[in-house]
């Protein structure tokens, strides 16, 4: 039989149960939609976890040391000079770093700690230099209230919330939900406050004595303007401090605050030095080189790109899981498609005889069952797809606005891609036709003989 | 066998038997039979209920393969055929009609007599002309886009004789064919039938068990009881014009 034939015959078997055949396709769909839904949760949620971390900078990020600081004493490195031959970390190891290849930007971390005064009260807390770049690369901000710093030197600041609170003398309480971050905002914003910092500055020449460099410590103040506070502390994931107070890192840089490193380093070198140099990386496969190279320069260098071999590892398990569970409605609705059809070969039991008799081959016969269990799983799949795609937006929306409530930043958790809907149509069909097997076959192998024995 | 008495021979029947394992009974349906029949014959299968003639009918049809023996029809053996070649040789060898008419009840006339084609990949333009060609020969030009529920029994089975015409078979096998009809339509039937024995040459082997009926039309009649052939003679039929092609036994 043609296909055209066997289609239309399908179709037409199809519409004369109409009510039956519509309950299984409705099976069938239900079941697409459930995996659709799963899947496009996890595809949602990994993108959603990746979009955040490659933000974070935590898998496109080496962290330089050098290996005259005393924390690295401990790590007996055989690549490399003893750390008392080994360079300092300054601006030419900078400069140096970032010309490496796949190297986007290296910038010193520039943290202290310092005391600053707003409306009059002293509060001690820990300071850090923010590169430029960050306002578009670092999750850290994008719930922020306020704005990023206007420009790279510019004496702006960002506070951390719970440096917020303490300016405003706010204690949150324990276990409950935090204060609002657009409340807590509103006092501060365009404010001033004022850091006291303890400036390096080089001593004139004639001071210096023969062979050693030398320098002098002198208390400073910088008079900073609020622009912002933000949510999340951002450098959280990067380093062991806290910081809770961020300023511009060209700013930062230009202050020439005292660094602890400076004091750690026993050789106490001319030019300053910094404590470490964050160096970004243009593609997270890519670090492992980078640390390398930063390696064989004489520096200590670590990242954390193995945690992101896990986080795949953890969404292809997930992603299978949620596959499964949404594989099990599909399944049950498999058996909808076996249990219609062989219900359909019972009630056409005659009908077969007939074409038998007539003429029609094993293989039309077949064909002709396949057709309807194809048709069904495309109609169903079809039908899935949208209801799964409808489902995830709802849910998405729900999410939103429960994120909306919670003072959290709007993200899609959904997503469908085109694959994911092709696939779940094809993987449709490619059951329903596996469901129409046994029935199919059972169809073509009837007896006309026994089929066409008078009822 | 030389040429012409095999081109002119339609059927054979060698020693054929057909089986059937009921429980512990072996149910003996056909249990030996040989005949032959020739091309243009019309010859009635007579016998009483149980008697094998439908069986025989069925394996001649195609429809069933015998336990022993062979059935020669045009020179194919058909219990040497495969499932696939059995499937084209009732698809164009053969036409059949049956007591209960055996039309698809969602389908209208026009689309049942069509199906055969669609089975044959008649192209579908053809089709429909052809099968209002077979429709309008049996008398149901205007009934076209009826469903078989809304007409007479009289109507269906000339419907069922237009389907089974419609691939152009050399053989016309007719099981009880006026059995569900009331004997005005049934012989309506039988005339229809008649004439494609005589106009078109085909051979017809009509399963019945009115005797009167046969008689009338059939130019042979074969007797069964217990699944042997117990006799088969030639007969005159009363019809006009209704002298078998061939001679008889």
């Amino acid at each position: 039989m043609k296909l055209y034939d066997v289609t239309d015959l399908a179709v037409r078997n199809l519409r004369e149960s109409v009510f039956r055949n519509s309950l299984t396709t409705i099976g069938i769909a239900v079941g697409v939609a459930s995996l659709v839904a799963m899947l496009s949760l996890g595809i949602g949620l990994q993108q959603l976890a990746s979009r955040r971390l490659q933000k974070s900078g935590l898998f496109d990020t080496v962290v330089a040391t050098s290996r005259r600081d005393l924390r690295n004493f401990r790590e007996q490195r055989e690549d490399g000079p003893p750390p008392a031959n080994s360079p300092a970390l300054d601006e030419g190891a900078r400069q140096k770093i970032e010309h490496l290849p796949g190297v986007v930007e290296a910038y010193p971390d520039i943290r202290f700690v310092t005391e600053v005064r707003f409306e009059d009260k002293p509060h001690l807390t820990m300071v850090a230099g923010v590169p430029f770049s960050a306002k578009n690369n670092n999750d850290a901000f994008d719930g922020m209230q306020g704005s990023f710093f206007s420009s790279e030197a510019v004496p702006e600041v960002i506070l951390q919330r719970s440096f917020a609170e303490e300016l405003l003398g706010i204690t949150p309480k324990p276990g409950a939900d935090s204060t609002n971050i657009a409340e807590l905002a509103k006092p501060l914003l365009g404010k001033e406050l004022t850091m006291r910092y303890a400036e390096r500055t080089e001593l004139p020449s004639s001071v210096e004595a023969a062979g050693a460099a030398a320098y002098s410590v002198v208390s400073r103040q910088q008079v900073l303007k609020i622009v912002g506070v933000t949510d999340l502390d951002p450098e959280s994931m990067r380093g062991a401090a806290r910081a809770r107070v961020f300023l511009p890192l060209k700013l930062a840089q230009s202050l020439h605050v005292m660094q602890p490193s400076e004091t750690r380093d026993p050789s106490f070198g001319g030019t300053p030095t910094f404590t470490s140099i964050s160096v970004r990386v243009k593609d997270p496969n890519q670090v492992p080189a980078v640390e390398d190279e930063i390696k064989k320069m004489g520096f200590s260098a670590f990242s954390i790109v193995d945690a992101t071999r896990s986080m795949r590892q953890f969404f292809a398990v997930l992603d299978v899981f949620l596959g499964i569970f949404g594989s099990l409605a599909l399944a049950v609705a498999s058996i909808g498609i076996v249990n219609t059809l062989v219900m359909a070969i019972l009630e056409r039991r005659r009908e077969i005889g007939i074409m038998k008799a007539l003429g029609a081959s094993d293989a039309d016969v077949r064909g002709l069952f396949f057709a309807e269990a194809g048709a069904m799983g495309l109609i169903g799949g079809a039908a899935g797809v949208a209801l799964g795609w409808t489902i995830g937006r709802i849910i998405n929306f729900g999410t939103n606005i429960y994120l909306q409530r919670q003072h959290f930043p709007q993200a899609e958790i959904w997503s469908v891609p085109a694959w994911l809907v092709l696939g779940a149509i094809g993987f449709s069909i490619v059951v329903s036709l596996l469901s129409g097997l046994y029935p199919a076959a059972r169809a073509a192998r009837l007896d006309p003989v026994q089929a066409l024995r008078y009822e | 066998m030389d040429g012409s008495s095999q081109s002119s021979l339609a059927i054979r029947t060698e020693n054929v038997c057909r089986h059937y394992q009921m429980g512990q009974a072996l149910v003996r349906a056909v249990d030996g039979i040989s005949i032959d029949i020739r091309a243009g014959e019309f010859v009635a299968l007579l016998g009483a209920s149980g008697s094998g003639k439908s069986s025989l009918l069925n394996l001649v049809a195609g429809l069933d393969r015998p336990t022993s023996g062979a059935v020669i029809v045009q020179g194919n053996n058909l219990a040497a055929l495969s499932r696939e070649e059995l499937a084209k040789y009732r698809l164009h060898a053969v036409g059949m009609v049956f007591q209960s008419f055996n039309l698809i009840p969602s389908m209208t006339l026009l689309e049942n007599v069509e199906l055969p084609m669609r089975f044959a990949e008649v192209d579908r333009h053809e089709r429909g002309e052809l099968a209002r060609q077979s429709l309008a020969r049996v008398g149901l030009g205007e009934r076209l886009a009826h469903r078989p529920m809304e007409l007479s029994g009289g109507e269906q089975q000339r419907a069922s004789l237009a389907r089974a015409l419609i691939n152009r078979p050399k053989l016309l096998l007719a099981d009880e064919p006026t059995g569900n009809l009331d004997s005005r339509t049934g012989s309506e039937i039988m005339e229809l039938i008649h004439t494609f024995n005589h106009s078109l040459g085909m051979t017809v082997l009509m399963v019945t068990h009115e005797q009167a009926l046969a008689e009338k039309y059939a130019g042979r009649m074969a007797h069964l009881a217990d699944g042997k052939l117990i006799d088969d003679l030639p007969n005159t039929p009363a019809a006009p014009a209704s002298a078998p092609p061939g001679g008889t036994q």
